[in-house]
């Protein structure tokens, strides 16, 4: 009823407006893809036809040369892929694990200064990244993490936008009772973490792992601070060494480029509701 | 129940009272060790002359004699505050440039982001049903992709000679209709020269714009999803403009939002490192025209080996930071 009475009463001009904002929407959304779409169309092609005016707008023949030329100029590239898949793996397993088993905490059990030390944390995500720049790599020197994988996935094991993240789920499905009932039944406190906890909170478990995975997966500063050799660099440091001060070689490296975004490519298509939300979440309830 | 033998208090490796704290320890532990221990250490180092990887007992002490040498304020006079002279002055000194370029593309990048996205998500939210969640994935697409890869191919399609930006543009300049140019004014019909010093902040700004603007207009459509329907019904009684109905109901209902996002953009880009670092392969630009203060800070710690000097670059922006930040509670903030 309220419908159809609303289109009665719709002006004459509603019609221009919703074609207006179709299409500034259409158009941001071009912008938005037209970047991924020349990095295909660049990986497709010889440098040659890149450097050429015009320069080329649809797709060439060139895909299978310039992953040689990539290959020839960065023999690590499949391993620097490997090692950039491993460490966020590892970093997304132990933030899963450390975050859920701290939101447990919070959301579930009554312990002195448990909303100070949920303060605290919180607090730590007001700390500016660059702040903590210099001092890393001070410290990795000093301990002999240069180099190593250790320095990337240690200290991010544990996110305080993981434990944020991990207390507002536990604490909307999980219900109080479950878990002192398992406590009656004499399970201890961390097997009641491990075998009726973890259990039901897969959905957040998987939000937490995507984020987690894409941050670490992306992390170029991170890497840039601590990894020095070019046999350890992981997926972006790679890339960023293709750049020369002059003559770039733009098809190997748009090859380059396309495949390590493609992995998250495939993952945010079929996964980007899920992901917009939980990044949202967060920050619509706070 | 009957109390069965299950039942009595087993020996346990973890007691009901000291599990809590067992449980949220790691965070505090990779924290103290990874994030307080070496702030608190870098507060020290920023009172030293330092390389940084020579043994402590090399420090010298300087006091805060990295600071004044960061700061540079010797030889400004600071009677000609008001002459293009001095500022042209305080522009050629490595840190106020660097918190200049920074503060620059802040603000350009920053303030459409806003200024787009507000809008785009409203008309998201009003004018698109099923295809909603395909457009919201193409303009988050850029937030979630690998900075680096991505902004590669951003410094080809910039290209001067053969870029593909240069030519849309033109070709939307040159575009004639009958012998007259409808767009000439508004787009170029020469390529430009992006390789120009004058023009690298501004690719940069519209880097860090394409990758955040997605960012926000997510955040402002899940706000307005939360704004009650029945407000925007009272007014539509009243026969309010779908105009006033903005200024009047979702703005306002918008403003914890904005407060929120603002603040995000407002720390995220005065810490800009990725985009400006990746489109001038590390170099800041031709005059570090585009180097911001974080790229400053790793050029003195990793170039010059002065650890000293950076630590302190790094608490000066720091406090400049928080400043910034109070300035915005104290503007934006919705009071309640």
């Amino acid at each position: 009823m309220y419908s159809s009475r609303k289109t009665k009463r719709r002006p004459a001009g509603a019609f221009t407006l919703k074609l207006i904002a179709y299409g500034i929407v259409f158009a941001g959304a071009v912008v938005m893809l037209l970047p991924f779409y020349f990095m295909f169309v660049f990986a497709t092609h010889a440098n040659a036809d890149i450097l050429s005016v015009p320069p080329p707008y649809w797709f060439g023949d060139h895909l299978l040369e310039n992953l040689k030329q990539l290959m020839a100029m960065r023999p690590n590239f499949w391993k620097s892929i490997g090692w950039s898949l491993s460490i966020a793996a590892a970093t997304t397993a132990l933030n899963l694990f450390f975050c859920a088993l701290a939101g447990y905490a919070f959301a579930m059990l009554d312990f002195r200064y448990r909303e100070t030390l949920f303060g605290l944390i919180l607090a730590t995500l007001l700390l500016p990244s660059f702040v903590s720049m210099i001092p890393t790599i001070l410290l990795m020197q000093q301990i002999g993490w240069i180099n190593s994988s250790k320095a990337l996935i240690i200290p991010g094991a544990c996110g305080a936008l993981g434990i944020f993240m991990m207390r507002q789920y536990i604490s909307s499905v999980l219900p109080r009772d479950l878990v002192d009932a398992a406590r009656m039944d004499a399970c201890g406190e961390f097997d009641i973490f491990l075998r009726v906890v973890l259990p039901l909170i897969g959905p957040a478990l998987g939000t937490l792992a995507l984020i987690t995975f894409i941050g670490s997966y992306n992390n170029f500063v991170g890497a840039l601070l601590v990894l020095r050799d070019q046999e350890v660099y992981t997926l972006p440091l790679v890339l960023r060494s293709l750049q020369g001060t002059n003559g770039v070689t733009w098809g190997a490296l748009s090859i380059g480029a396309a495949i390590a975004v493609l992995p998250l490519l495939a993952l945010f298509v079929v996964y980007s509701r899920r992901l917009i939300d939980g990044l949202t979440a967060g920050a619509v309830k706070g | 129940m009957q109390p069965t033998e299950r039942n009595r208090p087993r020996k346990r490796w973890l007691s009901k009272k000291w599990a809590p704290y067992v449980f949220v320890s790691p965070f505090f532990i990779l924290f103290a060790i990874f994030g307080l221990f070496p702030l608190l250490f870098s507060v020290y180092v920023s009172l030293f002359r330092w390389d940084g990887v020579s043994p402590l007992s090399q420090m010298k002490w300087e006091g805060f004699g990295n600071y004044l040498y960061v700061l540079e304020l010797e030889g400004l006079d600071f009677r000609t505050v008001f002459t293009q002279a001095f500022w042209q002055d305080v522009y050629s000194r490595d840190f106020w440039r660097s918190l200049y370029n920074t503060l620059w593309i802040g603000v350009v990048a920053g303030l459409p982001q806003h200024l787009i996205a507000i809008p785009l998500a409203v008309f998201i939210h009003t004018q698109f049903r099923r295809a909603r969640n395909g457009i919201l994935a193409i303009y988050f697409l850029p937030f979630i992709t690998q900075t680096v890869a991505i902004v590669l191919v951003f410094q080809a399609l910039f290209s001067a000679k053969f870029g593909v930006i240069n030519s849309l543009l033109t070709g939307i300049g040159q575009w004639e209709v009958a012998g007259f140019a409808p767009f000439s004014l508004m787009f170029p019909t020469e390529p430009v020269d992006w390789a120009r010093p004058q023009k690298t902040p501004w690719i940069v700004a519209f880097v860090v714009w394409w990758r955040y603007v997605g960012w926000n207009t997510v955040l402002y459509l899940a706000a307005l999803q939360t704004i009650p329907k029945d407000l925007y019904e009272a007014a539509r009684v009243d026969g309010a403009s779908p105009w006033r109905q903005f200024v009047h109901i979702t703005l306002p209902q918008l403003r914890p939002m904005i407060f929120f996002a603002v603040t995000l953009t407002l720390i995220g880009n005065l810490q800009l490192f990725e985009e400006p670092y990746v489109l001038t392969a590390g170099t800041g630009g031709i005059g570090q025209v585009a180097e911001t203060s974080a790229m400053y800070m790793l050029r003195v710690a990793m170039t010059d080996g002065d650890f000293g000097t950076a630590s302190a670059v790094a608490w000066l922006l720091f406090m400049f930071v928080a400043l910034l930040t109070w300035m915005n509670n104290r503007v934006l903030k919705p009071k309640d």
